[in-house]
């Protein structure tokens, strides 16, 4: 990793790394970015550029399946507490699980600065919102780790997914905490 | 196919069998007047299996004696008849020896079961010291160093056997409350060391000429909070004058560079440092314990969650503790050990740079009154499921992390000063 300071502009990072896939811990893949983090001042989001060397793998059949199932559900799907205090995910949440962490991603990337380092504690709340498209939506509560101040902040995010257009977080803002905790 | 049918089966039948064991027997209560009647149950004990209740033997039976005796279930009616027609005072005492036990452990009096691959809550762990303690009275006494907040008391357990003049290393876990696997691990070594002393010659040797002292939780209050209403807790639970904020982060609240920086000066604030060192009952107790035994602790070990770091001083600055490239061998060859069960990958350093710079750290505070070897580990992972790590995992977390720490805990006994 090198860090270049930039007058009035920020600080850049180029980095070099190793995606590994969370499903296939043998499924690697190697990355080069460069972050930049804008002067505090500006309020900006880091700037991302990235090259992938190689191809992510093909998850085309998993997200049939997870598509047809939600899809063919005759209530929309509602869940609390992924994972629960003991660590547990019922196996047909760990898809919607998955894609509240990708879509945490966004929300992080969106948030973050030099003195944060955000994770995905857990999702408190989803329930499917029901669309007349070919979209699936998911309305998440999410809890996010912030490990330099280790505050615990809630996060509403709203979510679209379908498997051939990807992720996409529409709405998100900050929650207030409960007071006098 | 067939063979695992069979096996299914019999595992079904032994099941059962063990579950059954009493069902239908009776226990009858009897008392014979005279000494006829006290030969006639003699000849009853004599003829098939009777486990006397009491007296404990049948030789012990006198007349106007109660006499409490179980039997088989298919011998209970032959019995029933026998005492009806010789005209024997008796009475049914237990229908359904099965029924009676299964009414007791239903009743809600009873506490869940301990385990060590579980997260267990406050009140089995507190039992747990106690037994633990009880079965192995040459390694392991269980003393209290004080009380929380809320009025819990704190037990340490002192694990080795008993030698005079012995060094000591001192590992406390469940500092942050919602860091639940680091309670599991301070259970787990206790649970390895009652299990393996005699056996393994590393744990064998430790225990001999080492004490051990293992505080299994810290912040007690902390812990029942996440288990009763809030899962993400960290603090303590005290209250905080002129706040409606509650709790202090007890490793920001010692004496090392307090709250100069990484802590807050907020009480609302996940890292607020309290309002003075060791304002909190907890790591009062704690500092107090330390310093009454300073001459004989030679290492302290804390144990936190999550990222997968082994930590050494200091994290209150960026300057590197005199021993530190000494400090740093021993962190690195403890991260190999640990690596060495499941390849889980360990980062190690001084705590200022590897994981960031925060004051009023407990191991900080141990290494300024002369503890050289002051180590701080966070357990797996490194934030997939972060504190809320599954049960699965308990195992082998437990099982690596051991590697690392009796490496520590060897190195400090061939080093010992």
């Amino acid at each position: 990793m090198d860090k270049e300071d930039i007058d009035d502009v920020g600080h850049k990072y180029h980095l070099e790394l190793v995606l590994e896939d969370i499903l296939d811990k043998d499924s690697t893949v190697n990355c080069t970015a460069e972050v930049l983090y804008h002067l505090p001042n500006k309020n900006l989001p880091p700037d991302v550029q990235f090259t992938i060397e190689g191809e992510l793998k093909n998850t085309d059949e998993a997200d049939s399946m997870f598509y047809n199932r939600i899809k063919s559900l005759e209530k929309e799907l509602v869940a609390e507490d992924i994972p629960d205090s003991h660590g547990n995910v019922a196996p047909e949440m760990e898809p919607v699980r998955l894609l509240a962490w990708v879509a945490s991603g966004y929300v992080i990337w969106q948030n973050s600065t030099e003195n944060t380092k955000f994770q995905l504690a857990q999702i408190k709340h989803v329930k499917q919102v029901k669309r007349s498209d070919e979209y699936l939506e998911f309305d998440y509560r999410i809890l996010l780790h912030e490990m330099v101040s280790q505050e615990i902040i809630p996060w509403q995010m709203t979510v679209l997914w379908h498997p051939h257009h990807g992720v996409q977080v529409t709405q998100d803002s900050r929650q207030p905490k409960h007071a006098s905790e | 196919m067939w063979a695992l049918l069979v096996l299914i089966g019999a595992a079904a039948v032994s099941a059962h069998l063990q579950d059954l064991a009493f069902d239908r027997q009776k226990v009858f209560r009897v008392i014979p007047q005279n000494d006829e009647q006290v030969e006639i149950i003699n000849s009853l004990a004599s003829n098939m299996q009777v486990d006397f209740w009491q007296p404990d033997s049948v030789t012990l039976v006198r007349p106007k004696m109660q006499v409490d005796f179980r039997v088989e279930a298919d011998k209970s009616f032959e019995v029933e008849d026998l005492l009806k027609e010789s005209g024997v005072e008796y009475r049914v005492l237990i229908d359904n020896l099965q029924a009676a036990l299964d009414a007791q452990f239903d009743s809600k009096t009873r506490t869940t079961r301990h385990s060590y691959e579980k997260y267990n809550n406050w009140e089995t762990i507190a039992a747990w010291t106690a037994d633990i303690a009880a079965q192995n009275p040459d390694l392991v006494s269980r003393s209290v160093i004080g009380e929380t907040y809320e009025g819990r008391p704190m037990y340490l357990l002192k694990m080795g056997k008993s030698r005079p003049n012995k060094k000591a290393i001192f590992m406390d876990c469940g500092f942050h409350a919602r860091e639940w696997i680091s309670p599991a691990f301070c259970q787990w070594f206790v649970k390895e060391a009652v299990e393996t002393y005699g056996k393994d010659t590393v744990m064998t040797t430790l225990l001999n000429s080492l004490d051990f002292y293992v505080l299994p939780v810290i912040n007690i209050d902390g812990y029942v909070y996440t288990w009763t209403k809030d899962r993400m807790w960290r603090k303590t639970r005290s209250k905080n004058a002129g706040s409606n904020c509650i709790g202090t982060d007890p490793n920001r609240n010692f004496n090392a560079g307090w709250c100069t920086l990484g802590a807050s000066k907020n009480p609302c604030d996940s890292t607020y440092c309290g309002s003075a060192p060791e304002s909190e009952k907890e790591t009062k107790a704690l500092a107090d314990f330390i310093r009454e035994h300073l001459s004989t602790i030679k290492a302290y070990l804390t144990i936190h969650s999550y990222s997968q770091l082994l930590l050494f001083p200091y994290s209150y600055t960026y300057k590197l503790p005199s021993n530190h490239e000494e400090l740093n061998s021993i962190a690195r060859a403890a991260s190999e050990q640990l690596a060495s069960l499941y390849n889980t990958k360990y980062t190690y350093g001084p705590g200022a740079t590897t994981i960031y710079p925060a004051a009023g750290g407990s191991d900080d505070w141990a290494y300024d009154e002369g503890i050289k070897y002051s180590f701080t580990f966070e357990l797996r992972d490194t934030g997939r499921y972060g504190f809320l790590l599954p049960e699965s995992q308990i195992k082998p977390t437990c099982e690596e992390t051991l590697l690392a720490v009796k490496y520590i805990a060897n190195y400090v006994l061939k080093h010992l000063y």
